[in-house]
């Protein structure tokens, strides 16, 4: 009996919150910041330059701000909100609910944020933290090398010991925004004689540092959000190590789960309207009122089907995170999923925009908007770790396959 | 509502794990078969059943019964997938009871759900006449005569329809095939005059009957709901047994796999475990996936149920066509990843590709409930 009430009083709490969160939602969010977000510049990414593209845009993200609501889950005292997780999922489906924009975009949110709450130490969390959460500094994710993709823990870039320092010598690829972002957290090799997942740490520095630079490049999509980036003897304290020396690979891992959590959720946001509905504006109906073209009406609805799913299992994937329930490893077979059906997504939008999805340059097209994210959403299942390690991480860790 | 089982529906799973493992795994079925059982289940495991509360579960407690909600069902469902359990409870305790509960009136209610509840009634809904299941291409006749009606026209696909003591049947009484107006459900007396009822002995060795219907007479006591306006009682009804059809197939899919996985850790060729494989390794890791997926899904539609049978269409039709590919999907790598060991009647994994072919079909494939979805969202 005494359980029972609990629930019941914890379901009306609940409650309290989701009506005060949706009447602050309704009073608070800009209705320009109820769109779907259309391009890069509607995403507000903070940082030292970081330049608000709208009036709209500013005074959403400075109330969030107020809230702590850029970062809802952190502690207060980093700059977070401090909801519970149940607290959360209720903001989440509030701000779905009414379209409104994430008011703070960055990977300081989805990936260093976490590894720091998990493996920082107190200096570090108050560095840090609140100037994610305040949109302060810009973040990037020094992972990848030329010779070290897939197999990321092969990474040869060296810090070499000099009294209180590291000398940091190297080069990343494919870093998300190096070019825009004001500090990196990058894996270093610090003990060249270990076995290769043993000698790695991971650190965190300015970008701004002597002997930094970076070079976009140009990808089939015309853009250039990734990055080459040169480390040429650039001093680093041992100190900006997060977790212990050699044993980066940990927070590594621990923040890639993250980071495949984030880019499975790639396709569930800013989605704007249906796919049946987009098709049949350019395609048109029959006397039924059905889509003009059988087989990508069957696609869409197949494809939507697969979507409401996947929504339901990452519905589901926090529910037992929450329950400590989830196997660790299944970010990897969300990402693996999601990264999949959103490349699906995008082969039926350039399907159904037939040829007026084919334009590059124009102004109707919005400078070739949809055929370019299309190519965009390619990266999406090699990004992170690709559609085959993320599998290969499913047979090993869940399944408990043999071999390698 | 989280989509985790809460402590007492894991409790429920367990106790019914328990049960029908122990009492009716897969070796039970074989047998049935095997021995031609003139049932088609064991009346015994299902009078234990009974007494356990299960074959009441959705039954409100005022009527004898348990009073859980299809969550609970679904729960029981995967269990009785996973061993392929040939049992009423599919068509008494879901469906029929969820009929006579949503649509019977006091008489109708107190005369038949606590006996239901007790394991004493069989009963069983009939609705599919065509090849594919199409409810409102309904064109089972039933003409106005006396203080009644009269019931012409045949059924396919009536699940435990030679031993059921009561039947459902969906008909026509105004109309045409196709609309939605015009139908009505009917409470039929199997042993009613002009009932012609065939066993048909099915591919999976489940239970199923052909029945026709040739003037057969009921009163208008016997009308479940209301005439002509029986497509939403239906819609509902029918939405409860995908539900739990979808959470079968869920344990099926599952059970199917797991004994796939424990292959593969076992089976050696050109000296390895075949589980080294990276070809299927991955393909391991795909389905793996696409069950997960299958089974938020699932959970989610048996929640929406719960909340308002009305408004949880959508879904289910993403939880029984998922549930269909899903399944349809784990039997064949289940087999092909046996090799040939897949193809013998001595392994089980033929038992489940069988079982899955029929519940794809069972209240609408995937490719029926992937239309209706297309529909409801208007393109």
């Amino acid at each position: 009996m005494t359980e029972a009430k609990t629930n019941d009083s914890e379901t009306d709490d609940l409650e309290t919150f989701r009506s005060e969160t949706r009447a602050w939602l309704e009073a608070n969010c800009p209705p320009e910041m109820r769109k779907p977000v259309a391009s890069d510049t509607d995403v507000f990414w903070g940082g030292r330059n970081a330049k608000f593209a709208s009036e709209p845009q500013r005074v959403w993200f400075e109330r969030m701000r107020d809230k702590g609501w850029t970062v809802p889950d952190w502690p207060k005292e980093y700059g977070g909100g401090g909801l519970s997780a149940a607290e959360h999922k209720v903001l989440r489906a509030e701000m779905a609910k009414m379209g409104a924009r994430p008011p703070l975009s960055s990977f300081g949110i989805w990936m260093l944020g976490p590894a720091l709450l998990k493996y920082g130490n107190e200096a570090q969390k108050q560095e840090h933290l609140p100037k994610i959460a305040a949109g302060l500094i810009r973040w990037c994710q020094g992972y990848s090398e030329p010779n070290a993709g897939s197999d990321l823990a092969s990474l040869q870039t060296r810090a070499d010991s000099d009294g209180d320092d590291f000398i940091i010598n190297g080069q990343k690829i494919w870093t998300s925004y190096a070019n825009y972002a004001d500090w990196i957290f990058c894996l270093v090799r610090t003990d060249p004689a270990a076995k290769k997942h043993d000698g790695i740490s991971f650190i965190l520095f300015d970008m701004t540092s002597k002997g930094v630079s970076t070079k976009p490049i140009l990808l089939i999509s015309g853009y250039s959000p990734f990055c080459e980036t040169f480390f040429d003897n650039v001093r680093v304290p041992k100190s900006h190590v997060v977790g212990t020396v050699n044993r980066g690979w940990d927070v590594a891992k621990y923040l890639l789960q993250h980071e495949r959590a984030m880019i499975s959720g790639m396709g569930e946001r800013g989605v704007g309207r249906p796919l049946g509905q987009i098709a049949a504006d350019s395609i048109g109906t029959d006397a039924q009122g059905r889509l003009d073209d059988a087989m990508l009406r069957s696609q869409i609805s197949t494809f939507e089907v697969d979507e409401a799913a996947l929504a339901a299992c990452a519905e589901r994937a926090v529910d037992l995170a929450k329950a400590g329930q989830a196997h660790p490893a299944f970010s990897s077979a969300m990402k693996y999923y999601g990264t999949e059906l959103n490349k699906r997504r995008y082969e039926i939008l350039m399907s159904a925009g037939g040829v007026d999805a084919l334009e590059w340059e124009s102004e109707r097209s919005k400078q070739g908007a949809r055929p370019r994210a299309w190519l965009r959403t390619k990266a999406n299942s090699i990004e992170g770790g690709t559609s085959e390690v993320m599998l290969g991480i499913v047979a090993k860790r869940i399944l408990d396959l043999p071999g390698a | 509502m989280a989509l985790v089982l809460t402590e007492e529906q894991s409790m429920l799973r367990d106790s019914a794990r328990g049960l029908i493992s122990d009492k009716a795994p897969v070796s039970h079925l074989r047998h049935l078969r095997d021995s031609k059982d003139p049932t088609g289940f064991s009346k015994e495991f299902w009078q234990s059943f009974a007494e356990m509360g299960f074959a009441g579960l959705l039954v409100p407690e005022e009527f004898g019964g348990s009073g859980l909600g299809f969550v609970e069902a679904g729960v029981v469902m995967e269990e009785i997938g996973r061993t392929l359990m040939s049992s009423p409870f599919l068509a008494t305790s879901v469906v029929a009871a969820s009929a006579l509960n949503r649509g019977g009136n006091a008489a109708q209610k107190s005369e038949h759900l606590p006996k239901i509840a007790n394991g004493s009634l069989l009963a069983t809904l009939a609705i599919d006449e065509g090849a594919k299941h199409r409810p409102l291409q309904t064109s089972l006749q039933a003409v106005r005569a006396g203080n009644g009606f009269k019931l012409s026209g045949a059924k396919a696909l009536v699940v435990d329809g030679h031993v059921a003591d009561l039947m459902i049947v969906a008909a026509r009484t105004a109309g045409s095939a196709g609309e939605r107006d015009g139908l009505t459900l009917f409470l039929v007396n199997p042993q009613a005059k002009g009932v012609a009822i065939e066993r048909t002995i099915m591919v999976d060795s489940h239970n199923a009957a052909r029945i026709e219907f040739v003037n057969v007479e009921v009163n208008t006591d016997s009308v479940l709901g209301e005439v002509d306006q029986g497509a939403g009682l239906l819609d509902g009804v029918l939405d409860i047994g995908r539900g739990a059809v979808a959470s079968e197939m869920v344990g099926l899919s599952d059970e199917v796999f797991n004994r796939t996985v424990e292959y593969l850790k076992q089976r050696k060729q050109f000296g390895k475990l075949i589980g080294e494989f990276q070809a299927l390794q991955h393909r391991a890791a795909q389905l793996y996936v696409d069950i997960e997926i299958t089974r938020a899904a699932v959970m989610k539609a048996l929640q929406a149920l719960d909340t308002d049978v009305g408004k949880a269409a959508s879904a289910v039709a993403v939880a029984k066509a998922r549930a269909g590919t899903t399944a349809t999907r784990a039997v064949q790598e289940g087999v092909q990843m046996h090799g040939g060991m897949g193809m013998t009647d001595q392994f089980d994994i033929g038992f489940f590709m069988k079982r899955a072919r029929v519940c794809e079909e069972l209240f609408g494939d995937a490719n029926y409930h992937t239309e209706q979805l297309a529909r409801a969202r208007g393109y």
